[in-house]
């Protein structure tokens, strides 16, 4: 029996008319590294919405860490961290009082933030922006930074979205590497990304195309059934085919 | 309450931080103060004034001199015809055009009557009828003096019954006295409804809102941390803007500053949460500024703070009764200038506690976290 901690079957969205998400079923597990690919429009920020207690379903059910998205979104926002390439931190905070922010809106104690806060700086190296404004960070530091601050409440489940727009193929792999390294920890990662090189890492990857889930499997069988070299025609195949339609 | 508590070092930390705040807090209200009180002022002086005198007597040139001597007015020319006095109003070359007749003189003396014929440029009406007032009561003091002088009757004043006005609660009719509070209850407002509303809003636009909405901070938190900082902030302001008011213009203070400061809380209270609600209905800080604008713009038109309401038509005046400004404006100028105790306003604190509890309940049921 595998401990799911994302679960959800036939989960709906409509706004008026338009269904952003039709049906969409699949489980993740405890510690995976879950690949979340679509295009733009697809439907995937709509999804991570509803998962991450945002979002009120239209339909379906979904749990995330054993917890029922229609009535424990609270319960749900106090165990999943969130990360996305939009905004990372506040720019007119300093990297410290970003932590305690944090720190504190999670509910750690005075003692833990500054335990945690420390061994996280530690980690980064970044002992000299320690009292640097986040809009003075480069950004490929920011990303890595904020990703850390996702955890700083040691989340079950972290959503990062399209954590790694913009940076550059360094620090984008420290970044990997960093998500590896939580994934072991026992936090189930779930990452959206546009990158497919990307998409080679994670442990399993779901495609989604026009509000539905067209593929779901780990990288290797998803090559293998689309008879394709790289995750970057899987991707095209099923993406071109809503084009030409 | 511990999460509040980081919420707001954080809000205290970005206000402080952003370099617009420390002049909006302490020179708009030093600049408001300076500039609005003394421009604001209802009295007119330097009225400029032509002549146009058909008649050359010795009386006609008493008349002006005294027009003259009284110091408000200023003899801009004399003029020779009609159309020179046209001319003169149409370049605005003078206030009022006073026309004396032909014989004014020998018609005064032969017939015990003589007119005179003034025109007065009414493009501000209101200034206009306060021209044509004072000019009217010079004349009616020439008038007795006539009566006295030239016709050489015993002194009897022919208007049986004489005023005598005595000004309450503002003595010298001093103008200051009376914008001063005004403008400080605009400037409280503006902090209200500008920067709390902005400050929402600036969240939504860098994207940082979404950030906060995945965390387990409830609405409320999210609420008190955003507005209490515009409260504290607000309240400041007016105790400063009431300090620097007072060194300038030594207007009375004579009733109990608590009176006016916890009116000035609850005050606050409503108009954050109509900051609040503007910040629920737009997505940048350039819409929130304009509608805050909007609505600021109508309730210090509709404060009485520059036309009285007494004087507004009946319908206007009903729509001063929604009005939170109309209140406050009233309020602080009765605390301030007559003294009025916790009695006499009771019933604009009850007003106000009711707009405050339906404005905010309104504002918090269309802020939605869950977007």
């Amino acid at each position: 029996m595998e401990d799911y901690v994302i679960q959800t079957e036939g989960l709906t969205k409509k706004f008026g008319d338009f269904t952003a998400v039709n049906e969409i079923s699949f489980n993740v597990s405890k510690g995976e590294v879950f690949g979340f690919l679509g295009a733009n429009g697809a439907g995937k920020t709509t999804a991570i919405k509803m998962l991450c207690g945002l979002l009120m379903p239209t339909s379906g059910k979904a749990e995330v860490a054993g917890f029922d998205v229609f009535k424990q979104s609270e319960s749900i926002k106090r165990t999943i961290g969130y990360m996305s390439q939009k905004f990372s931190l506040y720019n007119d905070l300093t990297v410290w009082e970003n932590i305690t922010l944090y720190g504190g809106i999670y509910g750690l104690s005075k003692k833990q933030i500054n335990e945690r806060g420390k061994q996280l700086i530690h980690e980064l190296e970044a002992e000299s922006f320690v009292n640097k404004r986040g809009k003075d960070l480069p950004l490929g530091f920011k990303q890595k930074l904020a990703f850390s601050v996702a955890l700083i409440h040691q989340p079950r489940i972290v959503f990062l979205d399209e954590p790694t727009g913009g940076v550059d193929p360094i620090t984008r792999r420290q970044f990997w590497e960093m998500i590896y390294q939580t994934a072991e920890s026992g936090t189930t990662v779930f990452v959206t990304t546009h990158y497919m090189d990307e998409a080679e890492y994670c442990d399993r990857v779901s495609i989604m195309v026009d509000g539905t889930i067209k593929a779901l499997d780990t990288p290797a069988k998803l090559k293998k059934s689309f008879h394709a070299a790289s995750m970057d025609e899987v991707f095209l195949q099923l993406a071109r085919n809503v084009v030409e339609k | 309450m511990r999460t509040i508590l980081f919420l707001l070092r954080k809000e205290f930390l970005q206000i402080f931080r952003n370099k617009g705040m420390l002049p909006i807090i302490f020179v708009v209200p030093v600049v408001q103060l300076l500039v609005l009180v003394n421009a604001a002022n209802f009295e007119i002086k330097n009225i400029r004034f032509a002549v146009l005198d058909n008649d050359q007597s010795q009386t006609s040139h008493e008349l002006v001199q005294k027009l003259i001597a009284t110091n408000y007015f200023i003899l801009s020319g004399n003029l020779k015809n009609e159309a020179e006095a046209q001319s003169y109003l149409a370049k605005r070359k003078a206030d009022m055009i006073l026309e004396i007749p032909q014989k004014f003189e020998s018609d005064l003396e032969r017939m015990h009557s003589a007119s005179l014929h003034m025109s007065v440029n009414a493009i501000d009406g209101s200034a206009a009828s306060l021209v044509s007032f004072y000019a009217s009561s010079v004349i009616l003091d020439f008038n007795r003096q006539i009566v006295v002088d030239q016709l050489r009757l015993p002194y009897n004043p022919t208007l049986p019954i004489q005023t005598e006005s005595r000004y309450w609660f503002n003595p010298e009719l001093e103008y200051s006295s009376f914008m001063t509070p005004g403008i400080l209850a605009v400037l409280v407002t503006m902090v209200g409804m500008f920067l709390s509303s902005m400050n929402i809003v600036r969240e939504k636009e860098i994207g940082t809102i979404e950030q906060l909405n995945v965390t387990p901070i409830s609405k409320p938190q999210f609420i008190i941390a955003k507005l209490a900082p515009f409260w504290l902030i607000g309240m400041f302001m007016l105790a400063f803007g009431l300090t620097v008011g007072e060194l300038i213009f030594r207007f009375p203070i004579l009733g109990n500053l608590g009176v006016l400061f916890g009116f000035a809380g609850i005050y606050l209270i409503a108009v954050l949460g109509m900051g609040l609600f503007v910040s629920t209905i737009t997505h940048t800080q350039q819409q929130a500024m304009l509608i805050s604008w909007f609505f600021i713009v109508i309730f210090v038109l509709m404060s009485g703070l520059f036309t009285s309401i007494d004087n507004m038509p009946d319908w206007a005046q009903k729509i001063t009764w929604f009005n939170p400004m109309a209140y406050f404006v009233e309020l602080i100028r009765m605390v301030l200038l007559k003294g009025s105790r916790f009695t006499d306003v009771s019933h604009h604190f009850a007003v106000m506690t009711g707009m405050a509890v339906v404005i905010n309940a309104f504002a918090v049921f269309n802020y939605r976290k869950r977007a």
